[in-house]
C-alpha cells in the first residue's frame, strides 16, 4: 500500500522539545508565529526544575550571576551568554518565567542575585528562578529555621538522613523523619509522578497532612520531596501549607522528576492549539534548507510527513538527546553535519580527573553560530538565512559546570525568535539565500 | 588480639603479617589457616586493588607459554586442573582456542602442536571451519586454529572466599586501607609492621612472629623497608577493555608470539580484550589510556571482526611485577619460574618471607610454597592442605558474579526488596548482605567497597544512577551519618571515570552527559 506524504506548512519550524525548544515554543506564540514543532517531551523531565542563569567558573561559584558573565567574557568569549546583552536575557528569562506561572507552574520572578538552590544530596547551587513549591526552602535554610524533612520507604535516591547529614553543619536546626506514603504502603518502589498525581486527589492530601501533623510540632518549616502535584502544583502547596499550618517547601528528586512533568505537561497540553501544532514522540529525520525556507521529514505511525516551513530552529541538544553524535574518533551534528567545533582528538574530550573545575572539553563542543544565531559552516559563513540554532547544541558553554543552561537555552531561544519574526512578519529584511540546498552557503 | 601500647599507638598482635591482599596474599591466608595458623591480612587498599582486580581472569592452559617457556607452562597446566577441582564455584570451564590469521607466522602456527605435547597440554587441531563453527564471531581469515583447555577464573570470588575461608577456619582477620610504612626491626628479625589506616590516618603497629611480603608489583618497595634490596623488579603496565556483552563462547588467543590485544577472554555476561604491554617507572595511579584503547581495539578486530562494533564499558590496568635477575644468586629464587620466594636469610631477617611475580593461575602453588616455608619456621609439620580441600563458597560472596544478584531477585518474589541498581539488579537486601557478612565489610563501608563485593556500578549507566541511590540507601541504614558519605559518593564516581574515558565514544557519550548532569546539577558534587 502506498500512503502519501502528508504535508504541513507554517512558518517556523522548531526541532527539539527541551528547555531551548519549549522557550521557542512560548516565544513563537508571543509572537503570533504559526509554528510546527517535533521533538521527544521526555527530555525536559531530567531537570532539577531550577532555571539557572550564571552560577559556577572553573571551580568558582558566583552569588551575582553577572560578575560570573563578566568573567566569563575574558576566559571564554565566544560563550552564548557572551553574544546577548544582559538585558536581553534578562527580559528573555522574565518573560519564560511569567509565561510559565500563567500556565499554571509559578516561578520565582528572576531578581538579580543567584538563590541558594536546595539539593537532594544536601549540597547548595547557584540558581535564579525556581518553582514556586520550591522557594521556602531558601528562607528556612538562610535563617537557619527549625525544620523538618520527610521521606518515604520506598522512594529511592531521596534521603532525608543524607540531606540533613550534608546541611547540619550550616544549618543545625534541621531534622528528619521517614513515613509511608498514604496508599502506596506495600513498600514497593515509589515513583514521584505517582505519588505526585496522587497528591491531586483533596481526600490524598488530607490523608498525608494527617500522617505529618503529629510529627511537626515546633517545626517552622517542612521540606518533602518534589511531589506536590502535577498540574496546579501551586494549589496543592497552598492547600498543604493550610492542612499543616507551617511553611512547606519541595526539594528535587532524581529524573523523571515532576518539576520537569509539570513542564512537559504545560507543553503537551496548555499550549494554544491554533497556533502550534506539537509533534511530540518524534524525530525529524531528514531537514533539507530551501530558498524560501526547509522541508523537514519524518514518519509518523500514519505514514510518511512533510512540514514545509519559513525558518527552522535548531533546538536539538547534545549527545543525550542526540543532536550530537560522537563516533570514535569525531563529533558530528545529527541533522545537518554541521561543522562542530571540536577538541583536536579524542583524548582530549575527557579530562584525566571526573570533577576537573575547568570541565571537559567535549562539554563546550558544539555548534558555532553568528551574531544572528544562524549556524556557520566551515567558512565562518551562515548556512542558510533561515536556520538557526539555540540552548546546549551550540558550542563554547559547559552548561553542566557553569549552572547556566536554562539561561542558554531560554535567551538564545529568544534571540532567534526575535530574527524569526524579522524574517517572517516583516518580509523587507527578508534576504533569501541564493540556491536551494544546503550545500551551498545563503550568502 | 588487641592491646594499646604506652605511646597510644593501636598494637596488634599475630602469628603471621600478610602484606598485600591480592590473590597471593589472600591465598597465603587461607593456605595457612588450613595449617590451623592464624594470620592478619592487611592492604593499602583493599582487597584486589593491584594486579588481582586488574587482569584478563583467564586460567591458562599453558599454551601461551609453551613456546617459549616450557616450565610456567607445565606450571599453568598442573596448577588448572587443580583449581578446576577445588574452586570450581569461580571457575567457567569454557575452552579456549589458539587461531592463526592470514599474516601470521604460520612456522610458528604448526610448531604450536609439538611444543603442547612436550608439556603435557592437550591441544586439538580444528579446521578453519569448525573453528567458525565453535566461535561464530571470529574472522574468516583464519590460516590455523587449535582447540585447548583454558578456562576463565573470576579473582573477585577467589580472594572473597579464600579471605572467608580463612576466617572460619582461625581467629584471622583481614584490614583493609592498612598500609605497612616500616618495620621496627633488631635481633635479625621484624619486631613489628608499623601501618597507616589510609582513611583515618591513624597508625597501627601489628607485631607478628612472621612478615610475608606478597605485594605483587609492590613488593620491591615493601621489601626495603626491611633493608632487602634483593627483590628487583621491572613493572610492566598492560591494559584491557570490557565490552558490554560477550562475545565469544571460549576464551580466543592469537597464535603468534604474545603481543598486544590478542586474548579476547569471556567473562559471565562480558568479554575482556586486551593487552598492551610496556615498562613504567613506578606502579601507583595507572590509568588506561586512550591510545592503548584504540591499540588493542585495532589488533583484536583482526581476530574478531564485530569488536569494531562493540560498545565497551570500561578499560583498566594493572601492573605485573617482573622478576629481574639479581646479581647474586642462592636467595631461594627460582629464576625459570615465574615467580621467586625470597627467604631474605641472606639480609639477615629470620622472620621475612617475599614472594611476588607469577600468574594469577599459579597463586595456588606460590601461597603453598610460602606456606611450606612459614609452617616449617613455625614448627609446624602440618601440610599444605590447597590441592585437596575444596573453596567453600560463604553466603555474601557470590554478589560479585554476573548475574547472581538479577537471580537472587527473582527467585525471592519479594516485591519490597527494592531494586538498587538497575543495569546489574543489584538489590536493598544483597547490599544488605555485603555490608552484614563479606569480607572486610566490618569496617566503614563505602560505595567503593560494595561495588568490589558486587556489581554495583559495573552496567551500562557507568553509575549514574545506582551510585546515587545506593548513597542514599547506605544513608538510610546509617552507615553514612555525616558528609563523609558524600565524599565516598565523590571518590567512587572519580574513580571510575579514569576506567569510562578512554571508551568514551558513540552512545557512552550520552550515558556520560546524562551522569555528569546528575552528579553535578542534581548532587553538587563539583561544588563542595
Ligand atoms: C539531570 C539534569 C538536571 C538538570 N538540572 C537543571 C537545573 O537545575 N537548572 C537548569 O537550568 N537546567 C537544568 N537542566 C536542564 C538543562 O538546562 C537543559 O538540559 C538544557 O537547557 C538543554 O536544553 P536544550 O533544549 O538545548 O536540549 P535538550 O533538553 O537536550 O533537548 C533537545 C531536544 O531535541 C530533540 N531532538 C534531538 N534531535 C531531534 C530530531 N532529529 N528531531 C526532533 N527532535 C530532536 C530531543 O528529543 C529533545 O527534545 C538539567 C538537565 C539534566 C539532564
Ligand atoms: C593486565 C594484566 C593481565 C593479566 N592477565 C592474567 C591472566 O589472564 N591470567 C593469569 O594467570 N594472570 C594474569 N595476570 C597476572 C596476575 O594478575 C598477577 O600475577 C596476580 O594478580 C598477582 O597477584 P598478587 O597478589 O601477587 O599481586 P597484587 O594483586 O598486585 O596484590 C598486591 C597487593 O599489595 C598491596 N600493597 C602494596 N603495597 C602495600 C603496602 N605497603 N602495604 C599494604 N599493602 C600493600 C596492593 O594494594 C595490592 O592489592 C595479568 C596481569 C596483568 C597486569
Amino acid at each position: 500500500m502506498i500512503r502519501e506524504t502528508r504535508k504541513i506548512k507554517s512558518q517556523l519550524a522548531i526541532i527539539g522539545t527541551g528547555l531551548a525548544g519549549l522557550a521557542a515554543g512560548i516565544f513563537a506564540t508571543e509572537q503570533g508565529i504559526k509554528t510546527t514543532q517535533v521533538g521527544h517531551t521526555g527530555s525536559v523531565t531530567y531537570t532539577t526544575g531550577y532555571l539557572d542563569l550564571f552560577g559556577s567558573l572553573s571551580g568558582q561559584q558566583y552569588s551575582d550571576p553577572w560578575q560570573g558573565v563578566d568573567e566569563l567574557k575574558k576566559e571564554y568569549p565566544n560563550h552564548p551568554l557572551c553574544q546577548i546583552d544582559r538585558e536581553e536575557i534578562n527580559v528573555a528569562m522574565s518573560l519564560f518565567v511569567e509565561k510559565l506561572t500563567e500556565m499554571g507552574v509559578g516561578y520565582l520572578k528572576p531578581g538579580s542575585k543567584n538563590l541558594d538552590a536546595l539539593l537532594p544530596s544536601g549540597v547548595c547551587k547557584p540558581t535564579i528562578s525556581m518553582p514556586l513549591t520550591m522557594a521556602a526552602g531558601i528562607r528556612a535554610k538562610k535563617t537557619n529555621a527549625s525544620t523538618l524533612i520527610i521521606d518515604f520507604i520506598g522512594l529511592q535516591g531521596f534521603s532525608g538522613v543524607e540531606f540533613v547529614a550534608n546541611l547540619k553543619p550550616s544549618w543545625p536546626e534541621l531534622s528528619n523523619k521517614r513515613l509511608q506514603f498514604p496508599g502506596m504502603e506495600s513498600g514497593q518502589q515509589l515513583f514521584p509522578e505517582v505519588m505526585a498525581r496522587s497528591l491531586e486527589v483533596p481526600e490524598n492530601r488530607r490523608k498525608l497532612a494527617e500522617l505529618i501533623k503529629p510529627l511537626i510540632n515546633g517545626f517552622e518549616y517542612l521540606g518533602l520531596p518534589a511531589i506536590l502535584g502535577i498540574h496546579l502544583p501551586d494549589e496543592v502547596h497552598r492547600e498543604m501549607e493550610g492542612l499543616l499550618g507551617i511553611k512547606v517547601f519541595e526539594i528535587p528528586t532524581m529524573p523523571p522528576s515532576v518539576a520537569g512533568i509539570r513542564l512537559r505537561e504545560i507543553f503537551e497540553q496548555r499550549f494554544p492549539a491554533q497556533l502550534i501544532t506539537l509533534i511530540p514522540q518524534h524525530k525529524v529525520e531528514k531537514l533539507e534548507l530551501t530558498d524560501g525556507g526547509a522541508r523537514l521529514f519524518f514518519k509518523d505511525p500514519f505514514g510518511d510527513v512533510e512540514i514545509e516551513s519559513q525558518a527552522v530552529i535548531l533546538a536539538t541538544g547534545r549527545f543525550l538527546s542526540g543532536g550530537l553524535a560522537a563516533g570514535q574518533q569525531s563529533i558530528r551534528e545529527s541533522l545537518l553535519n554541521i561543522p562542530v567545533s571540536q577538541p583536536k582528538g579524542r583524548d582530549d574530550w575527557y579530562s584525566e580527573k571526573y570533577f576537573a573545575p575547568e570541565g571537559h572539553g567535549i562539554n563546550r563542543a558544539g555548534v558555532e553560530v553568528d551574531d544572528n544565531f544562524r549556524p556557520l559552516d566551515e567558512d565562518g559563513r551562515p548556512l542558510s538565512n533561515r536556520l538557526f540554532a539555540i540552548g546546549t547544541v551550540l558550542a563554547n558553554q559547559d552548561w553542566v559546570r557553569q549552572r547556566c543552561g536554562a539561561a542558554i537555552s531560554i535567551s538564545t531561544a529568544y534571540q532567534a525568535v526575535k530574527r524569526v519574526a524579522g524574517l517572517i512578519l516583516d518580509s523587507t529584511i527578508d534576504s533569501p539565500g541564493k540556491s536551494g540546498k544546503i550545500s551551498s552557503p545563503a550568502r | 588480639m588487641k592491646t594499646n601500647s604506652p605511646a597510644g599507638t593501636k598494637t596488634l598482635t599475630t602469628k603471621v603479617l600478610i602484606i598485600g591482599g591480592g590473590v597471593t596474599g589472600t591465598g597465603v591466608m587461607r593456605d595457612l589457616a588450613l595449617r590451623n595458623i592464624s594470620s592478619i591480612l592487611i592492604d593499602q587498599h583493599d582487597l584486589n586493588s593491584g594486579a588481582s582486580g586488574s587482569n584478563h581472569g583467564l586460567l591458562h592452559s599453558g599454551g601461551r607459554y609453551a613456546a617459549k617457556d616450557r616450565d610456567t607452562a607445565i606450571e599453568c597446566r598442573v596448577e588448572g586442573e587443580i583449581l578446576k577441582r577445588v574452586a570450581s564455584n569461580c571457575i567457567d570451564p569454557c575452552g579456549g582456542m589458539f587461531v592463526a590469521v592470514d599474516g601470521d607466522d604460520l612456522d610458528f602456527a604448526s610448531q604450536f602442536p609439538d611444543h603442547c605435547q612436550a608439556a603435557g597440554i592437550s591441544c586439538t587441531p580444528l579446521s578453519p571451519s569448525q573453528a567458525m563453527e565453535r566461535e561464530p564471531s571470529l574472522t574468516k581469515k583464519i590460516v590455523a586454529a587449535y582447540e585447548v583447555a583454558d578456562a576463565t577464573i573470576d579473582p573477585f570470588r577467589l580472594t572473597l572466599e579464600s579471605v572467608n575461608h580463612a576466617m572460619e577456619l582461625t581467629d584471622s582477620f583481614y584490614m583493609p586501607h592498612t598500609r605497612v610504612e616500616a618495620f621496627e626491626i633488631g635481633d635479625g628479625e621484624i619486631r613489628a609492621a608499623l601501618c597507616r589506616d589510609g582513611r583515618s590516618g591513624e597508625q597501627i603497629r601489628i607485631e607478628a612472629e612472621e612478615v610475608v611480603n606478597a605485594a605483587g608489583a609492590w613488593a620491591m618497595r615493601v621489601a626495603r623497608l626491611a633493608g632487602c634490596n634483593n627483590v628487583n623488579l621491572l613493572y610492566s603496565k598492560g591494559t584491557l577493555i570490557i565490552s558490554n556483552s560477550r562475545m565469544s563462547s571460549g576464551v580466543i588467543n592469537r597464535l603468534r608470539p604474545p603481543g598486544d590485544g590478542d586474548i579476547l577472554v569471556p567473562g559471565g555476561t562480558v568479554s575482556l580484550l586486551g593487552t598492551t604491554s610496556a615498562t613504567i617507572e613506578n606502579p601507583d595511579r595507572i590509568t588506561p589510556t586512550v591510545d592503548e584503547v584504540d591499540r588493542i581495539l585495532a589488533e583484536g578486530t583482526d581476530m574478531v571482526p564485530s569488536l569494531a562494533d562493540a560498545r565497551f564499558i570500561r578499560a583498566f590496568a594493572g601492573v605485573r611485577p617482573l622478576l629481574m635477575a639479581s646479581g647474586h644468586g642462592g636467595d631461594g629464587r627460582e629464576a625459570s619460574r615465574g615467580f621467586a620466594l625470597f627467604d631474605h636469610k641472606e639480609q639477615n631477617l629470620r622472620n621475612f618471607a617475599t614472594v611476588t611475580g607469577g600468574k594469577l593461575t599459579t597463586f595456588r602453588l606460590m601461597a603453598e610454597r610460602v606456606g611450606d616455608l612459614i609452617a616449617k619456621r613455625l614448627g609446624s609439620s602440618a601440610p599444605c592442605k590447597t590441592a585437596v580441600v575444596p573453596l567453600p563458597s560463604g553466603p555474601a560472596i557470590c554478589w560479585t558474579e554476573p548475574g547472581f544478584s538479577a537471580r537472587d531477585w527473582y527467585a525471592r518474589q519479594d516485591p519490597t526488596d527494592r531494586i538498587l541498581c538497575e543495569c546489574e539488579m543489584v538489590s536493598e537486601s544483597s547490599i544488605d548482605s555485603i555490608i552484614n557478612e563479606a569480607p572486610g565489610s566490618e569496617a566503614d563501608m563505602s560505595v567503593k567497597a560494595i561495588s568490589l563485593r558486587s556489581r554495583v556500578g559495573k552496567g551500562s549507566c557507568q553509575g549514574a544512577f545506582c551510585s546515587i541511590r545506593v548513597t542514599s540507601y547506605l544513608y538510610d541504614k546509617g552507615i553514612y551519618s555525616s558528609e563523609a558519605g558524600l565524599a565516598h559518593l565523590r571518590d567512587f564516581v572519580k574513580e571510575r571515570f579514569k576506567g569510562v574515558r578512554p571508551v568514551l565514544w558513540g552512545a557512552h557519550v550520552a550515558q556520560m552527559e546524562l551522569a555528569e548532569a546528575l552528579h553535578c546539577d542534581l548532587m553538587g558534587l563539583d561544588l563542595k
